[in-house]
């Protein structure tokens, strides 16, 4: 017998499990038509990788995940695309997202298949991809990628893999039925992943309340090191953060993530998908789902093929319309009510609950909060339920969150027991999506005020550098001025020596002039720049250098400006059109400045040519 | 088909507000019993008088609020006010000691501080040592002389005539100074076997006040048991109550026993359902211990060394004052975290 801890809290509501259990796992069937979201998982969309119309086969990738984190999703059967298009699809929110539309022709014609029989031969990276490929994320409700998942960091090592089963959700017997019939195939899914992960310890926790999938497991796990672990049943023993501290003790820091710890937990769900995956070579296009309530006739366990709508499967089990009062996707503590029942069955959907107004009523009004600590005994996160109440009500979100609001798990235990009728949990997921926003929000702020800071920088290097030139101009200047006195004495003395002497001293004169002009305006520097630019043709040939380096500073410019207007676009941030105008003004300049530059070498050049001519 | 939208858990299964506090009436019953089988009809005349006016009092407060009067009257919390006040005052306390006791802990200690849940100080404890420090005689005097019900205890008619004749002082005859009363003034003069010799104490440790403490006891176990009230703050208040007792009391002839601290006066009542109100009471586990243990302390000083013979209002309105201090420094450890967080955002972070 395998040492067991305890978790604080915790509560035992009415199981309600016994209404789905009564037959075995049955087909759905064949809807009209399959709904396949392209997000069901955590991570980024897929995307589509099939045309409208296309005919595909059953287990063909219809779309992927190109960049970033995410599985692909496959056809659940053979027939044609019919759309690619929004869609009302399963989440609390009740929105539409980007799903693939497929019209079963019926065949359910596969595609190829690469079943692999020894995958001790193959490589772990190469079974991670085969798992990714199949489509599988996390089955037991949040959709991670289970390849991903299969991989922790390299600085932490899986000492207990945990395969939960303890499915302590009342109404949901989805996992239950499937250990009761499918022992074997989560064995061998559980052993694929212990081949991966090398753990020291296989744990298989379930709910002393499933006797029979007790006994079904225990037979399968027969002479393997795999632990069969039979825990009391409380809800939640079946958090994978209460798992682990029954199973180890061990508590997983708050903000990471178990495998600090050394753990690992996966779903039952997840460990038949991967053995379906691997020995038969077959993605997840099919799961298992709960149909239950007290207003379907003919509740039970289905074999459902993603994409089917619930609608299709409410049916199927024989719901009675009238009756139906609430639909709750997931379990009664923590699943969402479905607006309507038009949405999809997604590789999460683990449970459908179509109940009466008796079975679920509608809650009582909300009383003022007694303070009576109920919800604090039950709290299983050890929260201080009543204070995170209180401040998330009053948005004083610092000391909500101080009080460690991001570790509640939102069991819904602190809003099942208070005596005042009070919705805890809808308070701390409105206070922590305000939180979430307004960080959102800070962040943009702080990037805005790292950009500003830098222009800042950037425009004050600028004009010290202008400042800098400014002065090299001027002592270039001097020097010349110098110079030319010292050649036109030069020249007075040598006037005798004729016209191309005296040519010269002409063409000095004029550039003299031009020089005295640009000291004038350099007065100004702020709008010397820009008159230098725009005004290239009333400077007679000024300075080839300063000519140049004008163009260059342009160039510059210009750069800077591209790049800002990059990043601006980059972020969609609003003045990219501002940028926009301002990059193509540059380029005027640029090339006013690169006219002006060719023209002033022209004209020495020219200059030049007449003096050797002459 | 128009689908009810709520936000999770969709199973609930709590006791309500109004339950919670039908079995605090229900557990205070033994207790009331007992009082009247041994002080005759005086508190239950109180009780219904103050649970009368403590319903009509909060209802027109809250008209004066303009807040659904009928919605906040079903939580019983308004009935529990003033079932705990009438337990707690004399026997022959005229009506209108009872009145501004129950108005004062209503309208003043509750319904001016925002209503059920906001009020910091226990609104029973309120009135209480409002009408106690106001009329000091009328609630010195009017303690029945302990006696069976159906032997010496005056009649219903007598005791409601004398209750409703608004007089300060009862008829003598019925009335007895309370065992802690009685110790408190005697032992600086007499030895402890001369004290006890007084009539109030019976054969026992505090005739018929034992068996009222031991109905309140086992009311109170029974709220512990139904899981509406936790034992942290009955046994860390009786702890401390017994500790200092026993530290510095052990001397029979200079202090009153620890027999007589734990079963006279008060203490069962206070230790059960009064310093249990969870509205004003700390809150987590450790809070709850320290609030407990605090008042146990607080009532053997003022027993002891302080003017009052009794102490249970004052311990537990002083605690009171403290509960916010309690509870910022004793939050429980969350799952995940080395250390409770104490203390405000951005200080001392643990």
């Amino acid at each position: 017998m395998t040492q067991l801890w305890s978790f604080p809290g915790g509560i035992h509501p009415a199981e309600n499990k016994h209404i789905s259990t009564a037959r075995p796992i049955a087909g759905a069937g064949l809807p009209e038509l399959l709904v396949l979201p392209l997000q069901q998982h955590i991570g980024e969309p897929a995307e589509p990788c099939v045309d409208i119309g296309e005919r595909v086969l059953k287990g063909q990738k219809i779309a992927d995940v190109t960049g970033g984190m995410g599985v692909p999703v496959h056809a659940p059967t053979s027939g044609t695309i019919e759309s690619i298009s929004l869609q009302p699809v399963p989440h609390p929110s009740g929105m539409s997202d980007l799903c693939i539309t497929l019209r079963p022709d019926g065949q359910d014609q596969w595609t190829a298949l690469r079943p692999i029989d020894n995958y001790r031969d193959l490589d772990r990276e190469t079974i991670l991809d085969l798992i990714r490929d199949a489509g599988i994320s996390g089955m037991g409700g949040a959709g991670f990628p289970t390849n991903i998942k299969l991989r922790p960091p390299k600085d932490r090592k899986v000492d207990t893999l945990i395969l939960n089963g303890a499915e302590c959700e009342p109404y949901i017997t989805a996992d239950d039925m499937s250990m009761r019939e499918r022992a074997d195939e989560i064995l061998a899914g559980l052993r694929i992943m212990a081949w991966i992960l090398r753990p020291e310890r296989c744990v298989i926790a379930i709910e002393d309340n499933k006797p029979e999938a007790i006994a079904a497991i225990r037979k399968a796990a027969e002479g393997t090191q795999t632990e069969v672990t039979v825990i009391p049943t409380r809800y939640p023993s079946g958090g994978e953060k209460q798992l682990i501290q029954i199973l180890t003790g061990m508590e997983v820091p708050s903000g990471g993530i178990p495998a600090d710890i050394g753990v690992m937990c996966q779903n039952v769900g997840t460990a038949m998908a991967v053995s379906a995956a691997i020995f038969r070579g077959e993605p997840l296009i099919s799961r298992v789902t709960t149909v239950t309530g007290q207003a379907v006739t003919n509740p039970g366990n289905f074999d459902v093929l993603i994409g089917t709508p619930i609608e299709y499967l409410l049916t199927r089990a024989g719901l009675d319309n009238g009756a139906l009062h609430r639909l709750v996707l997931g379990g009664p503590m923590m699943g969402y009510t479905l607006e309507t029942p038009a949405v999809p069955v997604v590789k999460t959907t683990n449970c459908v609950i179509a109940a009466t107004a008796e079975e679920l009523p509608d809650p009582a009004p909300e009383q003022p909060c007694i303070r009576c600590g109920a919800c604090a005994e039950a709290c299983p996160m050890e929260l201080l339920p009543q204070q995170l109440f209180w401040y998330s009500r009053a948005g004083e979100l610092d000391k909500a969150e101080h009080l460690n609001l991001f570790d509640c798990i939102e069991c819904g235990i602190c809003s099942y027991v208070c005596p005042s009728a009070i919705p805890l949990v809808q308070y701390y997921r409105a206070a922590k999506g305000e939180i979430r926003v307004q960080q959102a929000e800070q962040l943009k702020a702080d990037r805005a005020r790292e950009r500003f800071e830098a222009r800042q920088a950037r425009l004050e290097r600028e004009q010290q550098e202008k400042e800098q030139r400014r002065k090299e101009r001027a002592k270039a200047a001097a020097e010349a001025q110098a110079k030319k006195q010292a050649e036109a004495e030069e020249a007075e003395k040598s006037e005798a020596r004729g016209k191309p002497a005296n040519d010269r001293a002409a063409r000095a004169a004029q550039v003299q002039e031009a020089l005295a002009r640009k000291k004038a305006k350099t007065r100004e520097p702020a709008t010397v720049d820009s008159k230098n630019a725009e005004q290239p043709a009333s400077e007679p040939a000024p300075g080839l250098e300063a000519l140049e380096k004008q163009l260059s500073q342009a160039t510059a410019k210009l750069n800077t400006m591209q790049s800002m207007l990059d990043d601006a676009k980059a972020e969609n941030a609003d003045n990219v059109e501002k940028l926009e105008r301002a990059v193509s003004k540059n380029h005027d300049r640029v090339k006013r400045a690169e006219e002006a530059l060719a023209e002033a070498r022209r004209s020495v050049e020219s200059a030049e040519a007449h003096t050797t001519d002459s | 088909m128009a689908l009810a939208q709520q936000s999770s858990p969709h199973a609930r299964k709590a006791r309500s507000t109004a339950q919670v506090m039908q079995w605090v009436i229900l557990a205070a019953l033994p207790g009331l019993l007992a009082q009247t089988l041994f002080f005759g009809w005086g508190n239950l005349i109180n009780v219904v008088w103050c649970i009368a006016l403590a319903l009509a009092a909060e209802a027109a407060i809250l008209k004066i609020r303009k807040r659904p009067a009928a919605f906040f009257l079903k939580d019983n919390t308004a009935a529990v006010t003033g079932l705990l006040l009438g337990l707690s005052l004399p026997q022959f306390a005229p009506w209108w000691v009872s009145a501004v006791a129950v108005i004062a802990a209503i309208v003043m200690a509750k319904q001016l501080y925002g209503g059920l849940g906001s009020n910091p100080f226990n609104p029973a404890m309120v009135g209480y040592a409002l009408v106690l420090i106001s009329f000091p005689v009328a609630m010195t005097t009017n303690w029945a002389q302990p006696g069976l019900l159906w032997e010496t205890a005056p009649g219903f008619g007598e005791t409601l005539g004398m209750i409703a004749s608004g007089q300060q002082t009862a008829v003598d005859a019925f009335t007895m100074a309370t065992p802690l009363d009685e110790y408190k003034h005697k032992i600086a003069t007499h030895t402890a076997a001369e004290v006890l010799e007084h009539p109030t104490f019976g054969e026992g440790i505090a005739r018929g006040w034992e068996w009222v403490n031991a109905a309140f006891l086992a009311g109170g176990l029974l709220l512990i048991g139904l899981k509406i009230i936790t034992w942290h703050i009955p046994v860390s208040m009786l702890a401390g109550l017994a500790l200092m007792s026993l530290a510095f009391g052990s001397n029979a002839d200079l202090y009153a026993p620890l027999s007589l601290h734990l079963l006279a006066g008060g203490t069962m009542l206070g230790a059960f359902f009064i310093a249990t109100d969870p509205v004003s009471a700390a809150s987590s586990h450790q809070g709850k211990l320290i609030y407990g243990a605090c008042i146990g302390v607080l009532i053997y000083l003022i027993r002891t060394w302080g003017a009052y013979p009794d102490a249970v209002a004052f311990s537990v309105l002083l605690m009171n004052f403290a509960v916010p201090f309690i509870d910022h420094y004793t939050p429980p450890r969350t799952y995940g975290h080395h250390k409770p967080r104490r203390g405000i955002p951005g200080k001392d972070q643990g």
